[in-house]
């Protein structure tokens, strides 16, 4: 692997995460729209909510990192594909703003007709931006967006076969991967009739997913000649084989009632699909574009990687704190009985009138050095002067109120 | 287009830079008093701060779509040296995202103490966020870090033209500072709405004087500030600076215009101070101010857009200043809070002001950069996108965003009317 294709091992990583996580968000959203009325629909729709909020917006920041990084590394290979698929990425985004709009306004809402409403809205997002992103990435995989501003077609770029198929197996795998999970947390929660009602989801959803990935290789042999001899030779072919066995294991273990486990398989099954593609296409990127050729200069990639590599040391720990957090149930909807026993103690009567002089004093420093003086070293010890000010004027003023 | 999603996005990441503070200031303080009022207070701003975070993740995520909707040809050529600065960003925003959701799921299910820490983060990432967005917009504004061959940037040195860049410290400042004016007028001018109808309790008085008191100090010492700042704009940007002032001539000597239209190369029915301009510019009152005049007029941003929103944020920005000042001197000389109805009528319109000074603000960095996107260096018309249906977009995405806002003041009225959650009554003890 030389040293421009490593942000694309990023934003591949990143890709399959946000499938495996978000998929399983939107996922969530189309078991809602479908649960129907009545006492069972609106504990479906409540189950899937819960299972979600505390992770969504984690899930949903994938999808910024797999843009930042690519727009950073490979510039003109991202103008030319956020350009050319303009609409489905528009489409996308609305999708996402809906969805979230949805998780905000949740919390508002008092009377069972505004929370149906609200589902509706967001549960029909969660079809559309799975789509529009998987009709995008069958548009790359099966050559359509040349490089330039705009230079593809406006609409058949996108809606072609390639395109429809890997956007139906984008909802179908989400499907999928959220059943799987809700059935998880319902056995977590012991709420025997939610596990028994998602497993047979997750089954159907399974089989659903499974036929359209194999049915699809045929669509991908008549539209996409390039791309399926791509996919049956070498290393991909090892990727399809992985998925299709990952997501035959899967089904098996959600059959055995598995579902802790089934959760990692289906997630090895939807990665191994998107590692499949990329070895399929490497090391083209876009017709007549190679990685290397898309690559930006040798110190940009280097500093990107760095930041990546930086942030996933502060990042993998966080979310694998939040992950736990929730796993374990500790973040859970059902109140605990852990009341809260602050410590003792008085706030100590501040020393007003000292912190007040201290306060005068830094915004007299901060006056002279940042709005006087000229030089650079003045200006930064005027600004942290006067940053000193609003810190100790705030809690000299503040008190008791 | 852009300019709207910014407009809607700037005030939520106002309150991503400050309000998590505040949250936690209030948090502090009931591990140490153990006073519940404080606890619940804590509470319910957490849940303002969760919706608005939800609402910033989605504005945010459109405006990186739109950087590839919109500006392709700007991400083709500059990605490589503006790039990482988003993906720091991203990082920050994971954090945030992710202690949220510890946060704002984890009250009464953590140990105080833990519970506590994880809303650490959230602050920290709310600056570091920030921070590096300034710093790509310090870029665009000032570029450096690379050098543009045949329409493709070389040499790129992408850490050089993000954070070695002086153009980026005092945009920095400008925009925290910003962040802790209009959270802390909002916040504050909400509970004096509510002082105005007579709800004044203990718990209200408290949620008052915290957010009114940093504001209060944070808005003079942005008038100090904001003075640096035009002046590093007077050496890096004459041209907008000329536009700020309506200069249109290059003046030794020049005069401060204050209020007034700009037309024909004057500015007609200002006040005039001479010599002000040079002085506040460059320390010199006869110091030569360059004038619109140094580039062609294609060269020259809107003048008289630049011009009010300058006027609007400058003039808001010290009515601010004057009111904070105000509070101030009777909270410290006579340590009680203000009691002229008019004070409070002056907060609870600060909050709505502050707002319109922060987006004036944003105009008057933004249109004052036109025509350019990177200044000096690429054209905004050349780096916006070749696909059609872009007017088609616009429409459906403001139509988006009216709902979005009115969802956001949907649900927090929702959030405001539901009862307080105290141990005793507090709206007994109004009027002490």
């Amino acid at each position: 692997m030389h040293l421009y294709d490593v942000p694309l091992a990023f934003s591949l990583v990143g890709l399959a995460l946000y499938v495996v996580l978000a998929g399983a968000d939107f996922g969530a959203g189309i078991w809602q729209l479908v649960a129907g009325g009545g006492p069972g629909g609106k504990q479906i729709r409540d189950h899937a909510h819960h299972s979600m909020a505390p992770v969504w917006e984690a899930n949903h920041v994938w999808l910024i990192f797999v843009l930042t990084v690519t727009w950073t590394a490979y510039p003109s290979a991202f103008g030319s594909i956020a350009s050319t698929l303009s609409i489905p990425l528009f489409v996308a985004a609305l999708g996402i703003i809906v969805r979230g709009a949805a998780y905000a306004l949740r919390a508002g809402t008092s009377t069972a007709r505004e929370l149906r409403v609200i589902d509706t809205v967001s549960a029909s997002a969660s079809i559309l931006t799975p789509f529009a992103l998987g009709s995008m990435a069958g548009a790359i995989a099966s050559r359509r967006v040349p490089v330039g501003n705009a230079a593809g077609h406006l609409f058949s770029s996108w809606l072609n076969p390639t395109s429809l198929l890997v956007g139906t197996l984008a909802v179908a795998a989400s499907a999928y991967l959220a059943a799987v999970y809700l059935a998880a947390d319902a056995t977590r929660l012991r709420e025997g009739e939610l596990e028994r009602q998602f497993r047979a989801r997750a089954l159907a959803a399974g089989l659903v997913a499974g036929a359209v990935a194999i049915g699809g290789l045929l669509v991908v042999h008549a539209d996409a000649h390039r791309l399926y001899h791509g996919l049956v030779r070498g290393g991909a072919l090892g990727g399809v084989i992985v998925s299709l066995l990952a997501g035959a294991t899967t089904l098996a273990l959600v059959w055995a009632r598995r579902f802790e486990a089934a959760r990692y398989t289906a997630a090895l099954a939807v990665a191994a699909v998107i590692a499949a593609w990329a070895l399929a296409q490497n090391p083209t990127l876009l017709p007549g574009l190679t990685i290397q050729q898309a690559a930006a200069s040798h110190d940009t990639l280097v500093a990107l990687i760095v930041a990546v590599l930086a942030g996933g040391v502060i990042l993998f720990p966080s979310l694998a704190l939040l992950f736990r957090l929730v796993l374990a149930g500790r973040l859970d909807h059902a109140p605990t009985a852990a009341p809260l026993l602050p410590r003792d103690g008085v706030v100590a009567a501040s020393a007003s009138g000292l912190l007040g002089r201290v306060a005068g004093a830094c915004l007299i420093a901060g006056f002279g050095l940042l709005t006087v003086a000229d030089a650079p070293w003045a200006h930064a010890i005027g600004v942290t002067a006067l940053f000193a000010f609003i810190a100790t004027g705030f809690l000299a003023a503040v008190g008791e109120p | 287009m852009q300019a709207l999603s910014f407009a809607v996005h700037i005030p939520l990441v106002c309150f991503g830079i400050a309000f998590p503070a505040m949250i936690l200031y209030v948090e502090w303080r009931y591990l140490r008093s153990g006073d519940q009022l404080y606890l619940t207070l804590a509470k319910r701003w957490t849940k303002v701060m969760a919706a608005l975070f939800a609402v910033g993740v989605i504005t945010g995520t459109i405006l990186s779509f739109e950087m590839g909707l919109l500006w392709p040809n700007f991400t083709a050529t500059f990605g490589s040296v503006f790039g990482l600065g988003f993906a720091i960003e991203g990082f920050s925003f994971f954090m945030e995202a992710i202690f949220i959701g510890i946060y704002v799921y984890g009250w009464e299910r953590l140990s105080p103490r833990r519970h506590f820490a994880s809303g650490i983060p959230i602050a920290i990432a709310g600056f570091t966020g920030s921070l590096t967005v300034i710093a790509v917009n310090a870029w665009m504004n000032h570029p450096s870090g690379f050098r543009l061959s045949g329409g493709r940037a070389l040499d790129v040195d992408p850490l050089a033209a993000l954070f070695g860049n002086r153009y980026l410290w005092h945009e920095l400042v400008h925009m925290y500072i910003a962040g802790y004016i209009v959270t802390g007028f909002v916040v504050a001018g909400c509970y004096a709405v509510g002082r105005l109808r007579g709800r004044w309790g203990r718990y209200e008085r408290t949620a008052l004087v915290i957010p009114l008191t940093i504001a209060a100090l944070a808005a003079p010492v942005q008038v100090l500030v904001g003075d640096w700042a035009a002046r590093e704009v007077a050496t890096t940007q004459p041209v907008k600076l000329a536009a700020f002032e309506g200069l249109a001539k290059t003046t030794k000597g020049a005069s401060e215009h204050v209020l007034g239209w700009y037309s024909n190369g004057q500015v007609k029915y200002g006040i005039v101070i001479p010599k002000l301009l040079s002085l506040l510019a460059f320390h010199n009152p006869n110091a030569s101010v360059q004038g619109l005049d140094t580039v062609p007029a294609a060269l020259r941003p809107p003048i008289n857009v630049v011009r009010l929103a300058f006027q609007a944020m400058v003039g808001i920005g010290t009515l601010l200043a004057l009111l904070g000042a105000i509070y101030l001197v009777v909270r410290v000389r006579r340590k009680r809070l203000p009691q002229s109805i008019w004070f409070y009528r002056a907060v609870a319109a600060a909050g709505p002001l502050s707002l319109v000074a922060l987006i004036a603000g944003w105009v008057t960095t933004e249109v004052g950069r036109q025509p350019w996107i990177v200044y000096g260096v690429m054209l905004t018309k050349q780096a916006v996108t070749g696909a059609s249906g872009i007017p088609i977009g616009y429409g459906t995405l403001a139509l988006i965003y009216l709902a979005v806002a009115i969802g956001v003041v949907w649900i927090l009225r929702r959030l405001a009317r539901s009862p307080l959650a105290l141990p005793e009554p507090t709206t007994a003890a109004a009027g002490s």
